[in-house]
């Protein structure tokens, strides 16, 4: 299927079409912060897809609040975002004070205690005079009193409906940032007591603001800056059918090379060097159910991770337009299960013990060169709605900036095809796009026409 | 399903009988339980057509509705189960203890005992709370009154219902549930949904394998479904005629061939409750003599405490359920469902060696001997000089926990360990795991007798953690924010039921 059509940014107008990817990008927030500092709307939400900028933004009307003189607090979901965004946000509006609202056994990170203008408390009383408050939505939480003019949501579609009610009495009017595209919170409990409320407390918080406040205003950041353009339209076209989005930067200024050609390397070589000329490699290892532990899989992850750093690859891109080696920092390997995490660290061993090993869930957020990734459907028996759920799949192939390959074992759309989605269908409760069982296909899809050359079984 | 459950499940097929899958029994078993068979009719929704009840193994009650489409029997039948459910309830209100609140501030009071109402399936929960929204609505005067006792049943259902949804609670159990927490069997979980099959594979007697017993189980002459749904060729050849014969004989007026004709219809629903009612006991008995986990026992004293919690609101006069939980009430709820689940999980794996296990698949867990310890090692790094003995565990097991994570054993409550070393031995396939100790340890820089592990101790080690989480805090009901649709409307909150409610259409 052609997809070109489909994927030109919506709601912004035809006039948009033709306009550079910065300036179309440049326009939204435009919009974004006039909404804000009208003071007609008690929110403002804004959609981004991955590496759209988000945090870009997030600092940006943090730092036009604080210095319009508005009290602010930004309530973000781990304490991991919480140190990001103060280190950006201290970068960019040095004189600002910051307040770090933390938990009594958080110890600064390197990152922050730089900085002379970031305090860190347990307590609101202790961080009097700082303009922007930061902290995680488990600790404000317990923030039990104190109301702030407006308030900063940072990954707003990651945080459950029941943890925005915990916080919304702390603030007036609020910015809330997110990706619809990504996992959506879950609940260890099992219920259908509250489906179909518009309050159901498992829900993201952002559906729940909006099935309360239909009329607020919704914007979608239109350009990924980290995807490159090999991978923005194939991830647009299977996680974001309806609105889309495109690539920040073209194919000339991204590359990837090899410093050492690959001998003896077979099929793992072939794979990277598709990866490496098309931005996307399937690495197919032999059809077969296997224990979620897949030990061929998990080795075929490390071999592939490892290979990058021995052959010395070479990222260029309009951040290194001389070309930067892609260290062990730069390379990820993303799985579905923790055991699986820890099957494939084990067999990384030292010599990759600077690679990223990590479940879906805990690489939301984050940025590699390359990306290995072990597909959730391989070696299964079944499909269940966990292994379909279409967030997990947009995470792990969404997080490169120059390529990435999914290791699995063959069968997969046969697997998809005797598991149509089977989910029931409640009255009263928004339908999701694109469900699990379509993105996987369409994914699946692009990235079958991106097998090695020869099969690592025949080699 | 863990891994372990699964193997189990494989080891049933090959031994021909159920295998254990705990070493002891995780749900409180009462001395007095209340066993409770409802039956509905088919093509009606939640219209009772029957139950079995009682307390007392061989003098069950039955309740028969004659025609179950029919509203005021429908609701002589709630008023009929009231008769026995509320007593029943009732009897647990004598001998209370007093409980310290507050950190010793207060005292409470709480009752000794608590009921315990046992279904056959989930299907069964699934009546008590539907059966408990159409009563707890009705009122007693009015267009159609019923029974003053029809409202107050409504009120325990609905409160029996919630409480089978929180985890580790033994308020109202589904039999087959409870079984399956403590068996695996050869069979699909669709299979051990049914009562009699289940049984079967966990106990099939007669030197029978348990599918061959599970084959028999399948006969609905032998062992009829277990309720709410009848089977169909009963509904067909049995209840329809004598339900209509009923129909005639009460038209006719004569009270001598309607009173024979009803107990038709009371033998037929009998003869489909009975084997279930067996089954139940046995189950019971099965249960019992699993010996209970040392945890058993404080999760049933949570039970107790919201029993005699909700007996004084309904004393108070409190109004029903409300229909939905409101934004505040669902999140409240979510919470404490989802700490009593985690706790639940990990009180479990206290107990149990078998159910740890599979946490030491997924490398949650270890269990390893000592082979060193320095149980007098002084830390004097900060400003204080404190005691943290260090030991050194040597296990076998795959080893996932990382530097500085904390771990917790489960023979040690109150004891932290924190991670300081991970070596693996490749050539051994041993990992050794150096720990550092705090808490527990008694006041003095040198540890209390028996408070450090001694060289060749066996222990486990885990990254659950028993300890008390802090409850959540919520924003009142009439503060709910803006997010969320602001200050609930009336139909959210507990009110008295209208004239409206009781006129509901459906119920």
């Amino acid at each position: 299927m052609s997809s070109s059509g489909l994927l030109v940014p919506r709601g912004g107008g035809s006039g948009r079409l033709v306009l550079p990817p910065g300036e179309a990008a440049r326009q939204v927030i435009g919009e974004v912060l006039a909404d804000l500092h009208s003071g007609q709307h008690r929110g403002v939400v804004v959609d981004s897809p991955p590496g759209a900028g988000k945090s870009t933004l997030v600092v940006r009307a943090a730092g036009e609040l604080a210095e319009a003189g508005e009290p602010l607090i930004v309530i973000a979901q781990t304490n991991e975002q919480v140190d990001d965004l103060i280190d950006r946000l201290a970068q960019a509006k040095p004189e600002l004070p910051i307040g770090r609202l933390s938990a009594n056994d958080y110890t600064a990170t390197d990152r922050i205690k730089n900085y002379s203008t970031v305090r860190v408390a347990a307590k609101v009383a202790d961080l009097g005079g700082s303009s922007v408050i930061i902290g995680t939505a488990a600790k404000w939480a317990l923030v039990p009193e104190g109301r702030w003019p407006w308030a900063i949501v940072d990954e707003a579609y990651q945080m459950r409906s029941d943890a925005l009610l915990r916080v919304a009495g702390r603030f007036d009017r609020a910015l809330f940032v997110g990706d619809p595209g990504q996992l959506d919170p879950f609940s260890t409990v099992e219920t259908e007591r509250w489906t179909g409320l518009t309050w159901d407390p498992m829900q993201s918080a952002v559906a729940a603001l909006l099935r309360h406040n239909p009329e607020l205003p919704v914007h979608r950041l239109p350009v990924s800056w980290r995807l490159p353009a090999s991978a923005a339209p194939v991830v647009a076209e299977a996680f974001y059918p309806f609105t889309g989005f495109s690539a920040g930067t073209t194919a000339g200024q991204r590359s990837l090379s090899f410093a050492a050609a690959g001998f003896g390397g077979g099929a793992v070589d072939e794979a990277l060097e598709m990866a490496a000329t098309t931005g996307w490699a399937l690495y197919e290892l032999p059809a077969r159910h296997t224990l979620r532990t897949d030990s061929e899989a998990a080795a075929a992850c490390a071999r592939l991770a490892l290979r990058v750093l021995e052959r010395g690859a070479v990222a260029v891109s309009e951040r290194s337009p001389g070309g930067a080696p892609v260290t062990a920092d730069r390379i990820a390997v993303g799985a579905a299960h923790r055991d699986q995490v820890a099957a494939i660290r084990a067999q990384l061993g030292a010599a990759g013990a600077g690679i990223t090993v990590d479940t879906a869930n805990r690489l939301q957020g984050r940025e590699y060169d390359v990306v290995i990734v072990l597909h959730p459907l391989s070696g299964r028996r079944d499909a269940t709605s966990f292994h379909l759920e279409a967030g997990r799949l947009c995470v792990l192939v969404s997080r490169h900036r120059h390529a990435c390959v999914v290791v699995a074992r063959a069968g997969i759309s046969e697997l998809l095809d005797a598991h149509p989605s089977t989910e029931a269908v409640h009255l009263n409760v928004p339908v999701k796009f694109p469900d699990g069982w379509e993105a996987n296909q369409s994914l699946l899809g692009h990235i079958a026409a991106h097998r090695g050359m020869t099969s690592p079984h025949l080699t | 399903m863990s891994t372990l459950t699964a193997l189990a499940r494989a080891e049933a097929v090959a031994a021909g009988h159920a295998q254990r899958i705990t070493t002891v029994r995780h749900l409180h078993v009462s001395d007095r339980p209340l066993v409770f068979l409802p039956l509905s009719m088919a093509g009606e929704a939640n219209a009772p057509l029957g139950a079995l009840v009682g307390t007392d193994p061989v003098e069950p009650k039955l309740l028969v509705v004659p025609q179950p489409r029919n509203r005021d029997q429908r609701f002589g039948f709630a008023a009929e189960l009231a008769e026995v459910l509320l007593p029943y309830l009732d009897s647990f209100r004598g001998v209370t203890e007093a409980v310290a609140a507050n950190r010793g501030r207060e005292v409470r009071y709480r009752y000794v005992d608590a009921p315990q109402v046992l279904v056959p399936n989930s299907a069964g929960i699934g009546f008590v709370r539907l059966f408990g929204r159409s009563t707890r609505f009705r009122r007693t005067d009015g267009d159609y009154p019923v029974h003053p006792s029809v409202p107050l049943l409504g009120q325990w259902l609905t409160f029996l219902a919630d409480r089978a949804e929180h985890p580790g609670s033994g308020m109202l159990l589904a039999m087959t549930e409870a079984l399956g927490l403590h068996w695996a069997t050869g069979q699909s979980a669709l299979e051990d949904a049914h009562l009699a099959a289940l049984l079967a594979w966990i106990d099939p007697g007669d030197g029978l394998t348990g599918a061959d017993a599970a084959v028999v189980a399948e006969d609905p002459l032998r062992w009829p479904p277990a309720g709410p749904a009848t089977d169909p060729t009963f509904d067909n050849e049995i209840l329809a005629p004598a339900m209509t014969a009923y129909e005639e004989a009460a038209a006719s007026g004569e009270e001598v061939r309607r009173s024979r004709a009803r107990g038709v219809l009371e033998e037929a629903v009998r003869s489909q409750l009975t084997p279930t009612w067996e089954l139940m006991w046995r189950g019971v008995s099965l249960l019992r003599r699993l010996p209970a986990g040392a945890r058993v026992d404080g999760r049933w004293a949570e039970d107790r405490d919201v029993f005699s919690n909700f007996t004084l609101y309904v004393d108070g006069g409190g109004y029903p359920q409300p229909r939905r939980d409101g934004a505040v009430n669902a999140a409240q709820r979510l919470h404490r469902l989802e700490r009593a689940l985690q706790s639940y999980a990990v009180q479990r794996a206290y107990d149990d060696p078998l159910v740890m296990a599979d946490h030491r698949l997924t490398g949650e867990a270890f269990v390893g001997e000592v082979t060193l310890a320095d149980p007098h090692r002084i830390d004097d790094s900060g400003k204080r000089r404190v005691l943290r003995p260090r030991i050194q565990v040597t296990t076998g097991d795959v080893v996932l926990v990382t530097v500085g994570a904390v771990l917790h054993s489960p023979s040690r409550p109150g004891q932290k360990a924190r991670v300081v070393f991970v070596t693996p031995d490749l050539s051994t396939g041993q990992t050794d795991v150096v720990l550092e100790l705090s808490g527990g340890l008694g006041r003095s820089l040198s540890p209390a007798p028996g408070s450090v592990p001694e060289v060749g101790d066996r222990l486990c080690y885990t990254t659950l953690s028993d300890s008390f989480m802090p409850p959540g805090e919520f924003p009142s009901r009439e503060e709910t924010p803006w997010t969320h649709g602001g200050p609930p409307q009336a139909y959210e909150e507990p009110v008295a039921p209208s004239v409206e409610d009781a006129r509901e259409e459906w119920a």
